[in-house]
């Protein structure tokens, strides 16, 4: 779609203008379904609950491992919890730390990617090899390594998901700035006197707003996936809160006895949300990704 | 026959927006040996009617009517037969030669893969035929530059490859879409020399597409003036520069900007410079930028810096503007060192400079809307003002650039590009400068647009008494606005001094090349420049 604009910009044709943002981006199917997934699991998990109520925090040992059934839809778990209940309040913890832990390290590495770039020069030199070094190392391993030690809450693990994920949003914005910070308005700006705070406040951050929603589209997904992996390590949130990597660690070993309905929902439900992102980012940036818009 | 018949042509292209017709009932011919010029300015549809002859429509495009190059039809023609008649019977020359070679690949390999897309050779004759075309096409030492990538050539070098590309197979007919548009003159003097002699010794028709009245009057036999989409005048040359009957035609050509043959300078005034280079340097890793440059601009004066790509025009108006600082020598503005104020002196120094920068898409924030666009400096210099004096203040300068008000809560995206740029000239003047740097103001736009932007500036510059910097690669353009003149080349300034002593008595020899390079629309006066700067020796350095 971009490659038909702007062969028709270069060839001269009458100024086009695109369709609004929120057209261009309802017609990628795609995308629209992952908003209805996500807004679906969202209402599921924080809605939900109060309509299903089930008691997650006491275990009823005369009630484990019961298949679906009329009065627990999903079974219920090895300690008596409902299942599907369970999904609900694992769901909480996991869409809650990926969503913020996605977003912290879009603006951690927002704000270092735009400084790097603005200043340029040694400043981007070292900034920029201090991402390099954090990218070779892989983020999961330091992530364990943490967890490991401190055992976090669900805070911790949202502070320390998004000290590891900051990375590549932030290489993605130092670029977007490098070409910015070129751009004949923001020459301007300097050359008449405005200052550098202006120049990146007013023209520069904005500006990037694409790059910065798609890049925390898939920070999101991302968070998810590695909450699910800590969890499913032992090392996530503590029992008896849970998340549905936990779940599915908890449900592993009760998988070879057939019960399915301890790890199936957890895994598909984790499945779902990563991919809805996944085309979510997708479609923003399709949606955002206009040429000769100016 | 004709080699080139086009009857009723239409194309439409279908957008997000619904259907655009691009190009209504176009009817031409070329014939063997013949140049047709197609000339418009930007949307009229003049390219769009040369990819139509390529079949080279891109995919949401309709066409209808009919085309034939050589006797084969192109309009509904299958791929197949396309892909046989590009490159052998017809051939095209693109505007960026940049863009049209692959840079991975050496000129030569390019060339022969073009000679063996048609025709059953073996590989070292394709590589001889290659060397051969460069040498036709002017390029010195072939054998050598055949092994060439094409970042190790001139931008001129790469167009005589493109060039070499296009006749390999001897078409019949060669389309070229502003071949000399990217070029400096003095480049754009030699490829048209080429393409005129090409086409004589071959016969090949050309079908030229260009918006430069002056390449026209150089190259083209006929003519054929395109405006939205119609074809609004056909004739020969002379008859249409000279003779012009339709009216849309006769102010194209009296928009364009000439050189003039004699005048005389106005008085030079005494006034301390608002704006003082003094012998300064600029490097940019190993490349000299500026090597002892040293200029002033004076008060309601107008200074035009002017010389082809690469000598350092834009960065000594970037100098003036404190955005590249001097290796060496000094910058006074104001009668204050530049290099030496710090913080909030010099944000004061600067709140005295206006800035009008090339491109009128890149100019403007998207994101705002024009009054803040234009309220911007404001906000920055002017932080007490209240809201409604700025209103006042954005509203009086839209009317200053004749821009109507309506305008205001527009976008930037809704707006010309000769609008954008009178944004841009608002947004410089708000503050009331002193002195206003205009780099290559309307080397984008359309020449009609052109002179209306350039007349606002001269306007305001008698009401206002602002000083102005203004750089140019159209040596028309700078006789007719600036009263002094600064060549510039590699970085040092080759001569200076009052605008018409300069530019009609120049005392360099390569102000009197470039001078004698740029083309007037005046095709009998160019034929006989074309003798002069022959007998002028200008070389094939290019």
């Amino acid at each position: 779609m971009s490659g038909r604009v702007e062969t028709a910009g270069r060839w001269g044709l009458v100024a086009q203008f695109p369709a609004p943002l929120g057209a261009r981006f309802a017609r990628n199917k795609l995308a629209v379904a992952g908003v209805s997934v996500v807004g679906l699991f969202l209402l599921f998990c924080f809605i939900g609950p109060l309509l299903y109520s089930t008691d997650q925090t006491h275990t009823d040992l005369t009630q484990v491992n019961l298949p679906p059934s009329g009065s627990h839809w999903l079974g219920t778990d090895a300690v008596g919890h409902d299942q599907l209940g369970r999904l609900m309040y694992g769901g909480q913890v996991s869409l809650l730390v990926g969503l913020t832990a996605g977003v912290l390290a879009t603006v951690i590495g927002t704000l270092w990617g735009a400084v790097a770039g603005y200043a340029g020069g040694w400043v981007d030199a070292v900034m920029m090899r201090v991402v390099d070094a954090g990218i070779a190392i892989p983020a999961l391993f330091i992530l364990l390594v943490v967890s490991a030690i401190t055992s976090p809450g669900t805070l911790g693990l949202i502070v320390i998901l998004g000290l590891v994920s900051w990375l590549v949003p932030s290489r993605l914005v130092r670029a977007e700035t490098l070409t910015l910070k070129n751009r004949d308005y923001v020459l301007t700006l300097r050359a008449t006197g405005g200052t550098h705070g202006r120049a990146i406040r007013r023209h520069i951050l904005p500006n990037s707003v694409s790059t910065i929603v798609v890049a925390a589209t898939f920070q999101i997904a991302d968070a998810i996936l590695l909450v699910a992996y800590v969890s499913y390590l032992g090392l996530g949130v503590q029992p008896p809160k849970t998340d549905w990597g936990g779940m599915l660690s908890a449900g592993l070993t009760a998988a070879y006895s057939g019960r399915w309905w301890l790890i199936v929902p957890p895994g598909l439900a984790i499945i779902l949300v990563v991919c809805a992102f996944n085309a979510i980012g997708d479609g923003l940036r399709d949606a955002f990704d206009v040429k000769g818009r100016g | 026959m004709n080699i080139l018949e086009i009857a009723d042509l239409g194309v439409t292209f279908s957008t997000d927006t619904g259907d655009v017709p691009a190009v209504r009932e176009v009817s031409l011919h070329v014939r063997p040996g013949e140049t047709l010029a197609l000339v418009g300015e930007s949307g009229s549809g003049k390219s769009t009617v040369a990819l139509a002859t390529m079949g080279l429509l891109p995919g949401n495009a309709r066409a209808s009517g009919r085309v034939t190059v050589d006797g084969t039809d192109v309009v509904g023609a299958p791929e197949a037969a396309l892909a046989r008649l590009r490159g052998r019977t017809a051939s095209m020359v693109f505007q960026e030669p940049a863009a049209a070679l692959d840079p991975l690949t050496r000129v030569g390999s390019q060339i022969a893969e073009v000679v063996r897309n048609h025709r059953k050779v073996s590989r070292s004759e394709a590589a001889r035929a290659a060397v051969d075309l460069l040498r036709r096409v002017g390029i010195p030492e072939p054998e050598r530059r055949a092994s060439a990538f094409p970042f190790q050539l001139s931008g001129g070098q790469r167009q005589r490859v493109v060039i070499a590309m296009a006749i390999a197979n001897s078409p019949a007919l060669l389309v070229a879409d502003e071949p000399t548009t990217a070029l400096d003159v003095t480049v754009q003097a030699e490829i048209l020399d080429l393409l005129r002699r090409l086409a004589a010794d071959s016969g090949t028709g050309v079908l030229l597409v260009t918006h430069n009245m002056g390449v026209v009057a150089d190259f083209a036999d006929r003519v054929a003036v395109m405006l939205r989409g119609e074809i609004v005048e056909t004739g020969s040359v002379e008859d249409v520069l000279l003779r012009p009957r339709h009216e849309y035609t006769r102010s194209l050509l009296s928009a364009v900007p000439r050189l003039r043959l004699s005048g005389t300078d106005a008085p030079a005034t005494q006034e301390p410079p608002v704006v003082r280079l003094s012998d300064v340097s600029v490097r940019f890793g190993r490349v000299r930028a500026l090597d002892g440059v040293s200029f002033d601009v004076r008060p309601g004066d107008t200074v035009g810096l002017v010389g082809e790509s690469g000598s350092g025009k834009s960065t000594a108006a970037r100098v003036a503007l404190g955005l590249v600082a001097p290796a060496a020598g000094s910058v006074s503005l104001f009668g204050t060192d530049l290099g030496r104020a710090r913080g909030r002196a010099r944000r004061a120094l600067l709140s005295g400079v206006g800035v009008v920068l090339q491109d009128p898409v890149a100019s403007l924030d998207a994101r705002m809307s024009v009054a803040e666009c234009v309220a911007e400096p404001l906000r920055v210099h002017r932080r007490g003002m209240a809201s409604a004096e700025r209103r006042a203040r954005v509203a009086e300068v839209l009317e200053l650039v004749r821009l109507p008000k309506e305008l205001a809560n527009r976008g930037p995206r809704e707006l010309s590009g000769g609008q954008r740029q009178r944004v841009s000239l608002a947004r410089a003047l708000v503050l009331r400068p002193r002195l206003l740097v205009a780099d290559e103001p309307t080397s984008a736009l359309d020449v009609s647009v052109q002179r209306t932007v350039l007349e606002v500036i001269a306007e305001l510059q008698r009401e206002l008494g602002f000083a102005c910097l203004l750089v140019s690669h159209d040596l028309a353009v700078v006789q007719e606005f600036a009263r002094r003149v600064v060549v510039l080349r590699d970085g040092r300034i080759e001569e200076q001094g009052p605008t018409m002593a300069t530019l009609l008595h120049p005392e360099t020899e390569y102000t009197r090349r470039l001078i004698a390079a740029v083309p007037v629309p005046d095709p009998v006066l160019q034929r006989q420049r074309r003798e002069n700067r022959a007998a002028l020796g200008t070389g094939a350095g290019a």
